[in-house]
């Protein structure tokens, strides 16, 4: 066994938390600059020419890149051969997330009551996933999630008989929907299979995929490159004011799933897709 | 669609917004003021109840926004646009009392567009996501109302040369649904 007090993950959430809300990850700075290089109307060139300024401004001047700065989702992939000592996990992750948003002047986006509503003052709690893997090591990403995108995401529970078709159409359906609400050019994250609660997780990791990375199954690799193009054919383009790039990319999970089903959720996330990922 | 920057001073009265069009890109100076969801729903079950607006309504311009809080020495933190289709349940109403002016992003429904044309409105478009650029824009910051609301309390602003873009203006158009359908109907035309 490797013991790990949780006051390390706590200062490491601490950090990431402002360091991902500063620094756009590299894979998402080049997709970006990519659809600049491709787009020729005036509009949807000038709009990713102050997309790209805004994130080089805050990497360079350390400010938030968006006032959105999400609700912390913390994915931890713990070693079954760790033992966490000094105090409660959880407690640990949520102290990282309140010291991260607190200290680094983040916005508190968090509602303690879905209907009555009341923010916490302190963006705790964070949406925490925990996946136990072989090894005594602690993988820590934090992926903050604004809601202007996710606001747009989707689910929803399929037929067998709905086939791959029946998945296309869903995938441009909802970014057809989304249009400029979630602040495009997008990532768009897909989860196939599993059941209702897992497709959504699964397109939510989808999303902590480097954006240029491919599916490591040929046929849902090139189903990613398919799905792209199309997306890109709607036109919706940079902030929605029409351009060749929507979307910057499509990552899509899947999972084994049952035989009466083929369930599909679609998480929509914006131009400032923050995730970023350390090992202790 | 004009190219060049128009300055604008605001506040927003009718005549000024009957000279904006649809994808005039425009630098906005002066007086606005901040509200999100929450305080639109205070606001208006304010008003039932007698209470008034914390601003004057009248030729204001509301700005769909929750900022980061701002670090010390600095006016305000990051302050990009939020999704605009939020406020559209309170956004009439605002409109009906002078309020004629709105700051955010995304689409707009049938009755907001219906407003700005009866009230010549206007509604701009600032870069979703950008919110560190536009920060830079706003020289004053100071809380007006619903304190405890954090970051969704009333502020007023003071921005110099705000960049947007007219997405609806006061005849009804929308620059969602031309801008898309100019730009499809361009690539179709290359593509046969």
């Amino acid at each position: 066994m490797r013991d790990i007090d949780v006051s390390v993950i706590t200062d490491e959430i601490e950090k990431m938390c402002m360091h991902a809300n500063r620094h756009l990850p590299k894979d998402m700075q080049e997709g970006i600059k990519a659809c600049r290089a491709c787009e020729d109307g005036p509009i949807a060139c000038t709009i990713l020419d102050q997309i790209i300024d805004n994130f080089q401004t805050a990497d360079k001047e350390e400010v938030p890149i968006c006032q959105d700065t999400g609700m912390a989702c913390i994915f931890l992939e713990v070693g079954q051969e760790v033992h966490f000592t000094g105090g409660a996990l959880y407690d640990a992750i949520n102290e990282g997330v309140r010291r991260g948003y607190t200290k680094g002047y983040l916005r508190k986006s968090v509602e303690a009551d879905p209907i009555r509503r009341g923010n916490t003052g302190d963006n705790t709690p964070a949406m925490i996933t925990v996946d136990i893997v072989p090894g005594d090591k602690v993988k820590i990403t934090v992926a903050p999630k604004g809601f202007g995108s996710e606001n747009m995401s989707a689910l929803r529970m399929f037929k067998p008989s709905a086939g791959l078709q029946g998945i296309k159409d869903f995938i441009l359906e909802t970014v057809e929907n989304a249009g400029p609400n979630p602040c495009p050019p997008i990532v768009v994250g897909v989860g196939i299979g599993g059941n209702f609660d897992h497709v959504a997780l699964a397109a939510k990791k989808a999303l902590l995929r480097p954006v240029d990375s491919h599916n490591p199954d040929p046929f849902y690799a090139a189903l990613e490159d398919e799905m792209l193009e199309k997306i890109n054919e709607l036109g919706i383009g940079p902030q929605g004011l029409g351009g060749k790039t929507t979307a910057i990319g499509v990552n899509i999970e899947t999972l084994p799933t049952h035989i009466a089903g083929m369930p599909c959720a679609v998480n929509i996330s914006c131009h400032v897709t923050r995730h970023e990922t350390e090992v202790i | 669609m004009a190219e060049e920057l128009r300055r604008i001073q605001l506040p927003l009265t009718p005549e000024l917004a009957k000279t904006l069009h649809m994808g005039d890109n425009v630098l906005l100076t002066g007086t606005i003021y901040t509200a999100r969801d929450a305080a639109h729903e205070r606001m208006t079950e304010n008003l039932k109840k007698g209470i008034p607006l914390p601003f004057d309504p009248k030729d204001a311009t509301i700005y769909y926004v929750g900022p980061t809080p701002a670090e010390p020495g600095k006016v305000i933190g990051s302050a990009g646009p939020t999704t605009a289709g939020r406020m559209d349940k309170w956004a009439p109403e605002m409109i009906s009392l002078g309020a004629r002016g709105m700051i955010g992003k995304g689409k707009r429904s049938a009755s907001v567009i219906e407003a700005v044309k009866k009230y010549s409105g206007c509604y701009f478009g600032a870069i979703g996501g950008a919110g560190a650029l536009l920060a830079k824009h706003i020289k004053k910051c100071r809380l007006i109302a619903y304190e405890d609301l954090g970051p969704e309390a009333i502020r007023e602003l003071y921005v110099e040369d705000f960049p947007v873009t007219v997405i609806i203006d006061c005849e009804g158009n929308d620059l969602y649904k031309s801008g898309r359908a100019e730009y499809l109907k361009l690539h179709n035309e290359k593509k046969q």
